[in-house]
């Protein structure tokens, strides 16, 4: 008799497998089904923008922003655009913007301000700073905690 | 009459977990190592009369059954040991074999002290009842759909439903009950079917933030159950409304540890070193209250305190630095206790914090200060 050798034990893929991954222990995230937004749009923001709306472009921005969104590209995009609409108030009006936010919108401007914190560009850090102690004096520390300890990111 | 009173129990190591005896004469804890201290009120302070050293590992939790006298302890060894007083004065131990294979974090016993709940990072919360035939404690296990550490648990009145707390984000509430120790239980506003481990209800911190959650605690009713999570937020869910949740982001470092202290107010601490009042209206929303101190920067006459590190520099060669804080606590509260009262209206309560003092806040003198904490 002739007993013919399974065909794949020449390949030793199955060296490569990580197996951790498999794991029955490991933590599994709850599966989002919640439809999240696409984000803002570009042509909307610039427009309120080019009217001297910065006000009603900031509270687009926070209204569509694609929070938890799994494409990391959408992500990227909204937050040029927060950033843009940031940078185009002027330093003295920030105080009274802020002022007209309710805290949910306080919480994801926070979470931009510190995301803008990280992609310093041509003195953008000096005007967040103004944005964050505005944001601060209003949503205090927990507005900061909650930038780290929120699920769904920004 | 004092609002707060301070006690010190020897080094200035946090405390991690305190728990009191029924009359309040006597009080245990763990200063954040493997032994649990048990002392008694004396004139002008009190006295150590006894430690309870059986764990191998820190001791998480402990807590002392008011009717029954037994104290039950639990540690990162993945015990629990019941403490019995014989006789003699002394504390017998009992060992648990709570078949878990990852730190205890967490105890509680029942209303009718005839069970307890270990919540633990296997995972799983080990309900134990005392089996009289084989004279040991048995452990049943409440398992899906837990994911991760329970950090906390508190029981419903009825003593069959409990509520935990954990780092996955989620509060549940369990059905614990044990045909072989007790009747059926009749229908709750969190359900009629109560099988063991039966899953209520359950919430999650997560869609609306996200955080661990550190402490839950029910309404002396047991038609609310309120939480607290790391993401600064405090949210209470009412049974009746049809497990409606409310949640409040605070503007606060992240509480540690909550109770009810009357039907429509909580109290929290963490972080922030001082208790906080909540507010909870009918339709169960949340919102904040006073804080139990004033924090008020008494500032020196004379110069800034920048101006003064400097100066001191240049004078001492070193930086005086006035590292105090303004609260009574010098570090995060991470215990609470009803010390007087009861969920339903209590007029003291014992906070334990990591700069190893135990602080006890009579409500009823704060309340003259503090105007919303009249009951």
């Amino acid at each position: 008799q002739i007993y013919k050798m399974a065909k794949n034990t020449n390949s030793t893929a199955f060296r490569r497998i990580d197996v951790d991954k498999y794991s029955e222990d490991n933590y599994k995230e709850d599966v989002d089904n919640e439809t999240v937004t696409a984000g803002p749009s570009e042509n909307e923001v610039m427009s309120l923008i080019s009217q001297n709306k910065q006000l009603d472009a900031l509270k687009y921005v926070l209204a569509n922003s694609p929070l938890g969104n799994k494409n990391q590209a959408v992500r990227d995009a909204a937050l040029t655009l927060a950033l843009r609409v940031m940078l185009s108030f002027k330093t003295s009006q920030i105080e009274e913007a802020v002022k007209q936010l309710d805290y949910e919108q306080r919480d994801i401007l926070m979470k931009y301000i510190y995301r803008g914190f990280e992609v310093p560009n041509e003195g953008s850090s000096a005007q967040l700073l103004v944005w964050h102690d505005k944001v601060f004096n209003h949503s205090g520390v927990g507005s900061i905690v909650r930038v780290l300890t929120d699920k769904k990111k920004v | 009459l004092k609002m707060t009173s301070v006690h010190k129990f020897g080094q200035a190591v946090p405390i991690q977990c305190h728990s009191w005896s029924a009359e309040r004469r006597s009080l245990a804890l763990s200063h954040n190592n493997n032994t649990v201290e048990v002392y008694d009120q004396v004139s002008g302070g009190w006295k150590l009369t006894d430690k309870l050293e059986q764990h191998d590992l820190r001791v998480n939790d402990i807590d002392w059954a008011p009717n029954t006298n037994r104290i039950v302890t639990c540690s990162a060894d993945r015990n629990a040991y019941v403490w019995v007083k014989g006789p003699d004065g002394k504390w017998k131990h009992t060992l648990v074999l709570l078949r878990i294979n990852r730190a205890a974090t967490c105890v509680r016993w029942s209303p009718q002290e005839n069970k307890f709940a270990v919540g633990s990072g296997a995972r799983i919360i080990s309900i134990c009842y005392f089996d009289q035939e084989n004279d040991w404690w048995i452990a049943k296990h409440i398992r899906k759909p837990i994911r991760s550490t329970i950090t906390t648990v508190d029981w419903h009145p009825n003593n069959i439903l409990l509520a935990a707390g954990s780092t996955d984000f989620k509060v549940f509430i369990f059905s614990t009950y044990i045909k072989e120790i007790e009747p059926k239980p009749s229908a709750t506003e969190w359900g009629a079917k109560m099988p063991f481990a039966n899953l209520m209800a359950e919430f999650s911190n997560s869609p609306t933030g996200g955080g661990w959650v550190h402490a839950v605690s029910f309404n002396s009713e047991g038609t609310r159950v309120a939480w607290v999570g790391h993401d600064s937020s405090i949210a209470v869910a009412d049974a009746p409304s049809g497990m409606v949740m409310m949640k409040l982001k605070t503007s606060m470092l992240p509480l540690l540890t909550l109770t009810w202290i009357a039907p429509n107010k909580l109290l929290g601490a963490g972080h922030d070193c001082v208790p906080v009042l909540f507010h909870v209206d009918a339709s169960g929303k949340v919102s904040v209250g006073s804080q139990l101190e004033e924090l008020t920067v008494v500032e020196s006459a004379a110069s800034s305190s920048a101006m003064n590190m400097f100066r001191n520099k240049d004078r001492v060669g070193t930086e005086l630095l006035d590292n105090r804080l303004y609260s009574t606590h010098q570090n995060q509260i991470c215990s609470m206790r009803i010390y007087s009262g009861t969920k339903d209206g209590a007029t003291a309560v014992s906070t334990s914090a990591g700069d190893g003092n135990l602080v006890i806040w009579d409500l009823q003198t704060l309340a003259a200060k503090f105007n919303d904490l009249k009951l």
